[in-house]
């Protein structure tokens, strides 16, 4: 101790201290320099707030977005509505529930001039849900669609082409559910040839039920997200209904023998759209945020989150993508090729995820129970 | 002979009163009081109406997710009590000191782990090209569906309480009384029958307390059923998710909590009767 107090014979006591308290103010005054970041609160699916979707823009607006990650609308409904009004900035939601968002008045009215929707497809401009008497409540940012995710290995393109497939006899014990009522009987609904799936009357309703139990016994399993990823990965589940790109793209593009097909009959999309929290104190730059994530430049970062794939209605987003990654841009169809995403809409091969529109939820979770529970 | 109350025995009663009066009996109330209230358009509203009860009470899922779990919560209980007291047993009687301990320390290594990650790891044994498969392909055998069954479910059980349950049949195995042992050794009564006449009824308090964790663990277990069982067939804990996952339907996801709290209450009540049956003060 003795030594080094010598060899440092020029330093004083007062100058040490000196140092010492400008070291430990440094980070102050750097940091008063830089004003902190101001927090903006987002309520969303898993993904949507990671550094490969938020990175650019918390640094061009000095903000830092605090994710508040749900799974599920219902989950996301129960959230907004046990906490006070101002929470969250900015809600993300699928398609299905933007309308109970509105009607919960838990949204603020989004002016449409502030968005580049004249850069989107016509069929994505008047978004149902979107808007409610001519206001403008949400804006869509992405969608997908849902067909028959296969393994490769098992399956060709096209056996998967069609939702018999999961009745074939070599998948017993191999078809899998992600495990949520709506998009699985959407899909036995189509099968049916209803060209409306989730508007259907009681007799059709019956067909969809009678048609579901009878896959019953070919199904190896009710999964939820991490069930789904690992069985498919792994090879436990051949088939799997319910579910799209949005799962098999991730694990495609990890090496995984998996992939969706839309099939003859006709596929479901997802959509989820983005709206401001009642009562942001940040509403501002949560609007800053929207306009970034709909425009081309943010389009074509959602459309390759990290945490799963997406299609985006910008057609400028397209152009951005088609730039940046055109193997993605090719891999999710959208290209200017014939047949993309966008023709198979226009060619009625889509149709929308909604809740069943003569039937009440309950019914179809009820007997979603009745048919696991078989 | 009541005692007054003195400070000194406040300070160390209060907290655990205060305790169980803020995390267990208000939100039970709570729970009860939920279970009147109704749901329209997904917003929860204080109601007084009996009509999730009847809802769920009339539906056939309901009992039969019931008698399901109850099923298979027994069929683990006791399979777990079967495999665990020759272990706990090898480590009572067969060990040394030194040799105990360490056994004692492995069987709470497993709790350092998360128990969601060991119930994945099973999924690399289980699935259809996975590790045990793999192996019975070597002699020729297989592949078994192993994984996504309720075998499989029943092994998520085990691996949740086979540690626990060692343990606690090692402590009342270890405070055995030997001189009874050692008298029924000289009564000429042979290695088997003094287990069976003298060791388990004198163990029989730890044994059934320890059955009864392991009931109750495995009853409300939700990560076995899904991960290792796929799901099917639906327990009460799976029943829950789905309640609440369509439509916000927390009240009715409460007859169900609370039916398996009555459960589990009646249960340890048989149990513990039992265990103490013939005791002497």
């Amino acid at each position: 101790m003795s030594k080094i107090a010598q060899g440092q014979a020029g330093l004083t006591r007062r100058a040490l201290l000196a140092t010492g308290v400008a070291a430990l103010a440094a980070p102050m005054l750097s940091r008063r320099a830089n004003a902190a970041p101001v927090e903006l609160t987002m309520l969303a699916w898993y993904g949507h707030a990671e550094p490969d979707i938020v990175a650019e823009f918390e640094a061009e607006n000095n903000v830092k977005f605090v994710p508040k990650y749900y799974t599920g609308g219902d989950n996301m409904l129960g959230l907004i509505s046990q906490s006070p009004a101002g929470t969250y900035d900015v809600i993300l939601s699928d398609a299905e529930y933007v309308q109970a968002l509105n009607e919960a008045g838990y949204v603020e009215e989004l002016d449409p001039n502030d968005y580049a929707i004249s850069d989107y497809f016509p069929e994505f401009q008047q978004f149902p849900g979107n808007w409610s008497d001519g206001k403008l409540f949400s804006l869509v940012t992405r969608f997908g669609f849902l067909g028959v995710a296969y393994n490769t290995d098992a399956l060709t393109e096209a056996d998967a082409s069609t939702y018999n497939v999961y009745w074939e006899e070599n998948l017993k014990g191999k078809v899998g559910h992600f495990d949520w009522h709506l998009p699985n009987l959407g899909q036995i609904s189509l099968l049916n040839g209803n060209s409306n799936p989730y508007d259907i009357d009681d007799a059709g309703w019956q067909g969809v039920q009678d048609k579901t139990m009878s896959l019953r016994p070919q199904i190896g399993g009710f999964f939820d997200y991490g069930g789904t990823f690992s069985s498919l990965n792994d090879g436990q589940m051949l088939a799997f209904a319910g579910i799209g790109d949005w799962i098999t793209g991730v694990l495609e593009k990890n090496g995984a023998k998996v992939r969706s097909v839309v099939p003859e009959e006709g596929g479901l999309q997802w959509s989820e759209c983005f709206s401001i929290g009642k009562g942001s104190q940040k509403a501002e730059l949560a609007k800053k945020w929207i306009q970034y994530i709909t425009s081309a430049k943010g389009q074509a970062k959602s459309a390759q989150m990290a945490a799963y794939p997406a299609l985006i209605p910008n057609q400028k987003g397209w152009e951005v993508l088609q730039a940046e990654n055109p193997a993605e841009a090719k891999r999710q169809g959208m290209t200017k090729d014939a047949g993309n995403v966008i023709d198979m809409i226009r060619a009625g091969r889509i149709k929308y995820r909604q809740w069943p529109v003569q039937q009440g939820l309950e019914d179809w979770n009820d007997f979603w129970s009745e048919y696991k529970g078989a | 002979m009541r005692r007054s109350l003195t400070l000194y025995g406040l300070t160390f009663s209060l907290p655990l009163l205060i305790w169980q009066l803020l995390f267990f009996v208000f939100p039970l109330v709570f729970l009860v009081a939920l279970s009147f209230w109704t749901v329209k358009n997904f917003r929860m509203q204080a109601d007084l109406d009996t009509v999730n009860w009847a809802t769920m009470y009339g539906r056939s899922v309901f009992w039969q997710a019931y008698g399901t779990t109850l099923a298979m919560a027994s069929a683990a209980s006791v399979l777990v009590s079967i495999l665990a007291f020759p272990c706990s047993y090898a480590i009572a009687f067969k060990l040394s000191e030194t040799a105990r301990r360490w056994a004692i320390f492995l069987m709470v290594i497993p709790f350092f782990t998360s128990y969601l990650v060991r119930v994945y790891s099973w999924q690399i044994f289980l699935s259809d090209a996975g590790i045990i498969n793999v192996m019975l392909g070597w002699i020729g055998l297989g592949p078994f569906g192993l994984l996504n069954t309720v075998g499989a479910t029943i092994v998520g059980y085990l691996t949740l309480t086979y540690p626990l349950v060692v343990l606690l049949q090692l402590f009342s195995l270890v405070f055995i009384d030997r001189t009874l042992i050692e008298a029924a050794h000289n009564l000429r009564c042979g290695r088997l029958r003094t287990v069976f006449a003298v060791i388990i009824p004198s163990a029989r308090v730890g044994l059934v307390i320890a059955a009864l964790f392991a009931f109750i663990l495995s009853f409300g277990d939700f990560v076995s059923p899904i991960y290792l069982g796929g799901g099917d067939p639906t327990t009460l804990s799976i029943l829950i998710t789905d309640t609440t996952k369509s439509g916000q339907q927390w009240p009715r996801a409460a007859v169900i909590a609370l039916t398996m709290i009555a459960t589990l209450l009646f249960v340890a009540f048989v149990a513990v009767r039992f265990a103490y049956k013939g005791r002497s003060k």
